[in-house]
Protein backbone atom coordinates (compact mmCIF):
# COMPACT_ATOMS: atom_id res chain seq x y z
CA UNK A 1 0.00 0.00 0.00
CA UNK A 2 1.24 3.43 -0.92
CA UNK A 3 0.55 6.07 1.71
CA UNK A 4 0.23 9.50 0.13
CA UNK A 5 1.99 12.02 2.29
CA UNK A 6 2.90 14.63 -0.30
CA UNK A 7 0.02 17.09 -0.55
CA UNK A 8 0.77 20.82 -0.81
CA UNK A 9 -2.98 21.48 -1.01
CA UNK A 10 -3.64 20.03 2.43
CA UNK A 11 -5.07 22.22 5.20
CA UNK A 12 -3.82 19.85 7.91
CA UNK A 13 -3.04 21.80 11.08
CA UNK A 14 -4.63 25.02 9.87
CA UNK A 15 -7.49 26.91 11.49
CA UNK A 16 -9.86 28.65 9.08
CA UNK A 17 -12.71 31.10 9.80
CA UNK A 18 -15.57 30.93 7.27
CA UNK A 19 -18.34 33.58 7.09
CA UNK A 20 -21.69 32.72 5.56
CA UNK A 21 -21.07 29.13 6.69
CA UNK A 22 -24.75 28.40 7.32
CA UNK A 23 -25.63 28.03 3.65
CA UNK A 24 -24.49 27.49 0.07
CA UNK A 25 -20.90 28.19 -0.90
CA UNK A 26 -19.80 28.97 2.67
CA UNK A 27 -21.27 25.76 4.02
CA UNK A 28 -19.61 23.71 1.30
CA UNK A 29 -16.31 25.52 1.85
CA UNK A 30 -16.43 24.76 5.58
CA UNK A 31 -17.15 21.07 4.94
CA UNK A 32 -14.45 20.71 2.28
CA UNK A 33 -11.89 22.55 4.48
CA UNK A 34 -12.60 20.06 7.27
CA UNK A 35 -12.11 17.17 4.83
CA UNK A 36 -8.74 18.69 3.91
CA UNK A 37 -7.74 18.62 7.57
CA UNK A 38 -8.56 22.12 8.80
CA UNK A 39 -10.17 23.12 12.08
CA UNK A 40 -13.03 25.38 11.05
CA UNK A 41 -14.69 28.29 12.85
CA UNK A 42 -18.12 28.79 11.34
CA UNK A 43 -20.07 32.01 11.44
CA UNK A 44 -23.52 33.11 10.22
CA UNK A 45 -26.75 34.52 11.63
CA UNK A 46 -28.95 31.43 11.59
CA UNK A 47 -28.00 29.23 14.55
CA UNK A 48 -29.99 26.21 13.38
CA UNK A 49 -28.40 26.07 9.91
CA UNK A 50 -24.99 26.84 11.36
CA UNK A 51 -25.35 23.85 13.71
CA UNK A 52 -26.27 21.69 10.72
CA UNK A 53 -23.02 22.72 9.04
CA UNK A 54 -21.11 21.96 12.24
CA UNK A 55 -22.59 18.45 12.28
CA UNK A 56 -21.44 17.86 8.72
CA UNK A 57 -17.78 18.71 9.40
CA UNK A 58 -15.20 15.94 9.52
CA UNK A 59 -12.55 15.70 12.22
CA UNK A 60 -12.43 17.66 15.45
CA UNK A 61 -11.65 21.09 16.83
CA UNK A 62 -14.45 22.94 15.05
CA UNK A 63 -16.63 25.67 16.53
CA UNK A 64 -19.32 28.18 15.60
CA UNK A 65 -20.08 31.82 16.33
CA UNK A 66 -23.60 33.15 15.68
CA UNK A 67 -23.28 36.78 14.57
CA UNK A 68 -24.80 39.38 12.27
CA UNK A 69 -22.07 40.95 10.15
CA UNK A 70 -24.22 44.05 9.53
CA UNK A 71 -23.59 44.96 13.17
CA UNK A 72 -20.13 46.27 14.05
CA UNK A 73 -20.29 45.06 17.66
CA UNK A 74 -21.07 41.55 16.43
CA UNK A 75 -18.09 41.67 14.07
CA UNK A 76 -16.05 42.61 17.14
CA UNK A 77 -17.51 39.53 18.88
CA UNK A 78 -16.27 37.28 16.07
CA UNK A 79 -12.81 38.85 16.25
CA UNK A 80 -12.79 38.44 20.02
CA UNK A 81 -13.89 34.79 19.98
CA UNK A 82 -11.69 33.66 17.08
CA UNK A 83 -8.48 31.81 17.89
CA UNK A 84 -5.25 32.33 15.94
CA UNK A 85 -6.05 31.82 12.26
CA UNK A 86 -4.17 30.49 9.25
CA UNK A 87 -7.05 31.37 6.99
CA UNK A 88 -10.21 33.44 6.69
CA UNK A 89 -12.93 33.13 4.03
CA UNK A 90 -14.99 36.33 3.73
CA UNK A 91 -17.93 34.81 1.95
CA UNK A 92 -21.20 36.08 3.47
CA UNK A 93 -23.29 38.02 1.01
CA UNK A 94 -26.78 38.85 -0.18
CA UNK A 95 -28.59 39.63 -3.43
CA UNK A 96 -31.39 42.21 -3.28
CA UNK A 97 -33.31 41.25 -6.36
CA UNK A 98 -32.92 42.93 -9.72
CA UNK A 99 -33.94 46.45 -10.61
CA UNK A 100 -32.85 49.15 -13.05
CA UNK A 101 -30.49 51.84 -11.75
CA UNK A 102 -33.07 54.63 -11.89
CA UNK A 103 -35.05 52.85 -9.16
CA UNK A 104 -32.26 52.36 -6.58
CA UNK A 105 -33.08 53.56 -3.09
CA UNK A 106 -30.53 54.88 -0.61
CA UNK A 107 -31.57 52.28 1.97
CA UNK A 108 -31.01 49.42 -0.48
CA UNK A 109 -27.60 50.77 -1.50
CA UNK A 110 -26.61 51.05 2.14
CA UNK A 111 -27.84 47.53 2.85
CA UNK A 112 -26.00 45.85 0.00
CA UNK A 113 -22.73 47.64 0.64
CA UNK A 114 -22.99 47.00 4.38
CA UNK A 115 -23.39 43.24 3.98
CA UNK A 116 -21.41 42.52 0.82
CA UNK A 117 -18.51 44.93 1.16
CA UNK A 118 -18.16 46.79 4.45
CA UNK A 119 -18.69 43.74 6.70
CA UNK A 120 -15.68 41.95 5.20
CA UNK A 121 -13.54 45.10 5.40
CA UNK A 122 -14.34 45.58 9.09
CA UNK A 123 -13.88 41.90 9.89
CA UNK A 124 -10.42 41.84 8.33
CA UNK A 125 -9.53 45.12 10.03
CA UNK A 126 -10.43 43.62 13.41
CA UNK A 127 -8.56 40.37 12.77
CA UNK A 128 -5.41 42.23 11.75
CA UNK A 129 -5.57 44.71 14.62
CA UNK A 130 -5.99 41.90 17.14
CA UNK A 131 -3.22 39.92 15.43
CA UNK A 132 -5.50 36.94 14.87
CA UNK A 133 -4.04 36.17 11.44
CA UNK A 134 -0.64 34.56 11.81
CA UNK A 135 2.34 34.95 9.46
CA UNK A 136 1.86 33.33 6.97
CA UNK A 137 -1.90 33.24 6.47
CA UNK A 138 -4.46 33.53 3.69
CA UNK A 139 -7.68 35.51 3.26
CA UNK A 140 -10.12 34.68 0.46
CA UNK A 141 -13.06 36.89 -0.57
CA UNK A 142 -16.09 35.56 -2.42
CA UNK A 143 -16.85 38.20 -5.02
CA UNK A 144 -18.72 37.44 -8.28
CA UNK A 145 -18.26 37.62 -12.04
CA UNK A 146 -21.09 40.18 -11.85
CA UNK A 147 -19.53 43.64 -11.62
CA UNK A 148 -16.06 42.18 -12.17
CA UNK A 149 -16.20 40.38 -15.52
CA UNK A 150 -19.77 40.84 -16.68
CA UNK A 151 -22.47 43.49 -16.44
CA UNK A 152 -26.13 42.55 -16.66
CA UNK A 153 -29.23 44.69 -16.68
CA UNK A 154 -30.83 44.94 -13.25
CA UNK A 155 -27.86 43.60 -11.26
CA UNK A 156 -26.02 46.87 -10.68
CA UNK A 157 -26.31 47.15 -6.91
CA UNK A 158 -25.00 43.63 -6.40
CA UNK A 159 -22.29 44.13 -9.04
CA UNK A 160 -21.07 47.39 -7.51
CA UNK A 161 -20.78 45.84 -4.07
CA UNK A 162 -18.77 42.93 -5.48
CA UNK A 163 -16.53 45.12 -7.68
CA UNK A 164 -15.79 47.26 -4.62
CA UNK A 165 -14.92 44.13 -2.64
CA UNK A 166 -12.45 43.06 -5.33
CA UNK A 167 -10.84 46.51 -5.46
CA UNK A 168 -10.49 46.49 -1.66
CA UNK A 169 -8.98 42.99 -1.72
CA UNK A 170 -6.23 44.11 -4.09
CA UNK A 171 -5.30 47.12 -1.96
CA UNK A 172 -5.28 45.15 1.24
CA UNK A 173 -3.25 42.38 -0.45
CA UNK A 174 -0.57 44.96 -1.07
CA UNK A 175 -0.76 46.46 2.40
CA UNK A 176 -0.78 43.16 4.30
CA UNK A 177 1.91 41.40 2.25
CA UNK A 178 4.66 42.51 4.69
CA UNK A 179 2.74 40.72 7.46
CA UNK A 180 2.66 37.52 5.40
CA UNK A 181 -1.10 37.77 4.94
CA UNK A 182 -2.14 36.85 1.39
CA UNK A 183 -5.48 38.21 0.10
CA UNK A 184 -7.20 36.75 -2.94
CA UNK A 185 -10.61 36.76 -4.57
CA UNK A 186 -12.78 34.16 -6.24
CA UNK A 187 -15.42 35.30 -8.72
CA UNK A 188 -18.02 32.58 -9.21
CA UNK A 189 -20.47 32.35 -12.07
CA UNK A 190 -24.00 31.13 -11.37
CA UNK A 191 -23.92 28.54 -8.57
CA UNK A 192 -26.90 26.55 -7.36
CA UNK A 193 -27.50 27.73 -3.76
CA UNK A 194 -30.45 29.15 -1.78
CA UNK A 195 -29.30 32.60 -2.98
CA UNK A 196 -30.05 31.71 -6.58
CA UNK A 197 -32.94 29.28 -6.03
CA UNK A 198 -35.67 29.85 -8.62
CA UNK A 199 -38.25 32.32 -7.27
CA UNK A 200 -40.69 32.06 -10.14
CA UNK A 201 -39.16 35.03 -11.95
CA UNK A 202 -37.83 32.68 -14.60
CA UNK A 203 -39.44 29.49 -15.81
CA UNK A 204 -37.60 26.15 -15.61
CA UNK A 205 -37.18 26.20 -19.42
CA UNK A 206 -35.55 29.64 -19.21
CA UNK A 207 -33.21 28.41 -16.47
CA UNK A 208 -32.27 25.27 -18.41
CA UNK A 209 -31.58 27.37 -21.51
CA UNK A 210 -29.39 29.72 -19.45
CA UNK A 211 -27.42 26.86 -17.89
CA UNK A 212 -26.86 25.41 -21.38
CA UNK A 213 -25.03 28.62 -22.34
CA UNK A 214 -22.19 27.66 -19.98
CA UNK A 215 -19.36 26.16 -22.07
CA UNK A 216 -18.92 23.43 -19.43
CA UNK A 217 -22.60 22.65 -19.79
CA UNK A 218 -24.07 23.47 -16.39
CA UNK A 219 -24.38 25.92 -13.51
CA UNK A 220 -21.84 25.55 -10.71
CA UNK A 221 -22.12 23.47 -7.57
CA UNK A 222 -20.99 25.00 -4.25
CA UNK A 223 -18.08 22.53 -4.13
CA UNK A 224 -16.70 23.88 -7.42
CA UNK A 225 -16.11 27.19 -5.63
CA UNK A 226 -15.00 25.60 -2.35
CA UNK A 227 -12.15 23.79 -4.09
CA UNK A 228 -10.86 27.04 -5.61
CA UNK A 229 -11.01 28.69 -2.20
CA UNK A 230 -9.12 25.76 -0.66
CA UNK A 231 -6.37 26.15 -3.23
CA UNK A 232 -5.95 29.81 -2.28
CA UNK A 233 -5.97 28.93 1.44
CA UNK A 234 -3.36 26.21 1.01
CA UNK A 235 0.43 26.47 0.98
CA UNK A 236 0.30 25.58 -2.73
CA UNK A 237 -0.77 29.21 -3.28
CA UNK A 238 2.00 30.64 -1.07
CA UNK A 239 3.25 32.99 -3.82
CA UNK A 240 -0.20 34.20 -4.87
CA UNK A 241 -1.68 37.42 -3.56
CA UNK A 242 -4.07 39.98 -5.05
CA UNK A 243 -5.29 37.54 -7.67
CA UNK A 244 -8.85 37.20 -8.93
CA UNK A 245 -9.72 33.60 -9.71
CA UNK A 246 -12.67 33.22 -12.04
CA UNK A 247 -14.62 30.00 -11.39
CA UNK A 248 -17.44 30.19 -13.87
CA UNK A 249 -17.68 27.15 -16.16
CA UNK A 250 -16.30 29.32 -18.95
CA UNK A 251 -19.35 31.61 -19.20
CA UNK A 252 -17.29 34.80 -19.42
CA UNK A 253 -15.61 33.45 -22.57
CA UNK A 254 -18.82 33.56 -24.56
CA UNK B 1 -55.81 53.17 -7.96
CA UNK B 2 -57.33 53.90 -11.31
CA UNK B 3 -56.64 52.26 -14.64
CA UNK B 4 -55.72 55.56 -16.31
CA UNK B 5 -53.21 56.42 -13.60
CA UNK B 6 -51.73 52.94 -13.95
CA UNK B 7 -51.48 53.40 -17.74
CA UNK B 8 -49.67 56.72 -17.21
CA UNK B 9 -47.16 55.10 -14.87
CA UNK B 10 -46.77 52.17 -17.24
CA UNK B 11 -46.10 54.48 -20.22
CA UNK B 12 -43.43 56.33 -18.18
CA UNK B 13 -41.24 53.20 -18.44
CA UNK B 14 -40.91 53.56 -22.21
CA UNK B 15 -38.73 56.15 -23.94
CA UNK B 16 -40.82 56.68 -27.07
CA UNK B 17 -44.37 55.79 -26.12
CA UNK B 18 -46.90 58.32 -24.91
CA UNK B 19 -49.66 57.34 -22.48
CA UNK B 20 -52.22 58.49 -25.04
CA UNK B 21 -51.07 55.69 -27.36
CA UNK B 22 -51.97 53.05 -24.75
CA UNK B 23 -55.22 51.80 -23.31
CA UNK B 24 -56.36 48.89 -21.16
CA UNK B 25 -56.51 46.46 -24.07
CA UNK B 26 -53.04 47.24 -25.46
CA UNK B 27 -51.05 44.01 -25.85
CA UNK B 28 -47.92 45.39 -24.27
CA UNK B 29 -45.51 42.61 -25.28
CA UNK B 30 -46.24 43.50 -28.92
CA UNK B 31 -44.96 47.04 -28.45
CA UNK B 32 -41.69 47.64 -30.35
CA UNK B 33 -39.96 49.02 -27.31
CA UNK B 34 -40.91 46.14 -24.98
CA UNK B 35 -37.76 44.36 -23.70
CA UNK B 36 -36.27 42.95 -20.50
CA UNK B 37 -35.14 46.35 -19.21
CA UNK B 38 -38.66 47.75 -19.64
CA UNK B 39 -40.07 44.66 -17.93
CA UNK B 40 -37.74 45.17 -14.93
CA UNK B 41 -38.67 48.85 -14.91
CA UNK B 42 -42.39 48.03 -14.83
CA UNK B 43 -41.83 45.66 -11.90
CA UNK B 44 -39.79 48.33 -10.07
CA UNK B 45 -42.40 51.02 -10.82
CA UNK B 46 -45.19 48.83 -9.41
CA UNK B 47 -43.08 48.21 -6.30
CA UNK B 48 -42.40 51.92 -5.86
CA UNK B 49 -45.86 53.30 -6.70
CA UNK B 50 -48.14 50.56 -5.36
CA UNK B 51 -45.90 48.76 -2.87
CA UNK B 52 -46.57 45.44 -4.59
CA UNK B 53 -43.88 42.97 -5.60
CA UNK B 54 -44.60 41.27 -8.90
CA UNK B 55 -42.78 38.20 -10.13
CA UNK B 56 -41.58 37.61 -13.68
CA UNK B 57 -44.37 35.03 -13.92
CA UNK B 58 -46.98 37.75 -13.33
CA UNK B 59 -45.60 39.59 -16.35
CA UNK B 60 -45.58 36.38 -18.38
CA UNK B 61 -49.20 35.60 -17.51
CA UNK B 62 -50.47 39.08 -18.43
CA UNK B 63 -51.30 39.95 -22.04
CA UNK B 64 -52.88 43.41 -21.90
CA UNK B 65 -52.12 46.44 -19.77
CA UNK B 66 -55.43 45.89 -18.01
CA UNK B 67 -54.43 42.27 -17.17
CA UNK B 68 -51.41 43.68 -15.39
CA UNK B 69 -53.54 46.30 -13.66
CA UNK B 70 -55.86 43.53 -12.45
CA UNK B 71 -52.95 41.47 -11.13
CA UNK B 72 -51.74 44.49 -9.15
CA UNK B 73 -55.29 45.10 -7.86
CA UNK B 74 -55.63 41.47 -6.79
CA UNK B 75 -52.47 41.70 -4.68
CA UNK B 76 -53.50 44.85 -2.86
N1 LIG C 1 -24.70 31.47 -5.76
C1 LIG C 1 -24.16 32.15 -6.74
O1 LIG C 1 -24.49 31.98 -7.92
C2 LIG C 1 -23.06 33.16 -6.45
C3 LIG C 1 -22.35 33.68 -7.56
C4 LIG C 1 -21.34 34.60 -7.32
C5 LIG C 1 -21.06 34.99 -6.02
N2 LIG C 1 -21.78 34.49 -4.97
C6 LIG C 1 -21.43 34.94 -3.63
O2 LIG C 1 -21.09 33.84 -2.83
C7 LIG C 1 -21.36 34.13 -1.47
C8 LIG C 1 -22.20 33.02 -0.87
O3 LIG C 1 -23.41 32.96 -1.60
P1 LIG C 1 -24.38 31.70 -1.59
O4 LIG C 1 -24.84 31.52 -2.98
O5 LIG C 1 -23.76 30.58 -0.86
O6 LIG C 1 -25.61 32.34 -0.78
P2 LIG C 1 -26.50 31.77 0.44
O7 LIG C 1 -26.71 30.32 0.28
O8 LIG C 1 -27.66 32.68 0.49
O9 LIG C 1 -25.57 32.03 1.70
C9 LIG C 1 -25.26 33.31 2.14
C10 LIG C 1 -24.58 33.22 3.48
O10 LIG C 1 -24.26 34.56 3.91
C11 LIG C 1 -24.69 34.71 5.23
N3 LIG C 1 -25.09 36.09 5.52
C12 LIG C 1 -25.85 36.91 4.76
N4 LIG C 1 -26.02 38.09 5.38
C13 LIG C 1 -25.36 38.00 6.57
C14 LIG C 1 -25.18 38.88 7.66
N5 LIG C 1 -25.73 40.12 7.68
N6 LIG C 1 -24.44 38.47 8.71
C15 LIG C 1 -23.90 37.24 8.72
N7 LIG C 1 -24.04 36.35 7.73
C16 LIG C 1 -24.77 36.73 6.66
C17 LIG C 1 -25.88 33.78 5.38
O11 LIG C 1 -26.00 33.43 6.72
P3 LIG C 1 -27.41 33.39 7.53
O12 LIG C 1 -28.44 32.92 6.56
O13 LIG C 1 -27.14 32.46 8.65
O14 LIG C 1 -27.63 34.76 7.97
C18 LIG C 1 -25.45 32.60 4.53
O15 LIG C 1 -24.69 31.70 5.29
C19 LIG C 1 -22.07 35.49 -1.46
O16 LIG C 1 -21.14 36.49 -1.13
C20 LIG C 1 -22.56 35.62 -2.88
O17 LIG C 1 -22.69 36.96 -3.25
C21 LIG C 1 -22.76 33.58 -5.16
Amino acid sequence: MIIMTYNPYSLEGKTVLVTGASSGIGQSTAIECSKMGASVILTGRNEERLSLTLEKLEGTGHSMIVANLDDETEIEKIVEMASQLNGCVCNAGIGLGTKPAVFYKKKELEQIFTTNTISSILLLKGLVKRKKLINPSSVVFTSSIEGNAITTIGNGMYGMSKAALTAYAKTVALELAPKGIRCNVVTPGMVKTPLTAPTGELTQEQLDADAAKYPLGRYGNPQDIAWGIIYLLSDAACWITGTVLKIDGGITLV
Amino acid sequence: MELQEFINNFAEQFDDIDASALNGSTIFKDLDEWNSLVALSVIAMIDEEYDITLKGNDIISATTVEDLYNIVQSKK
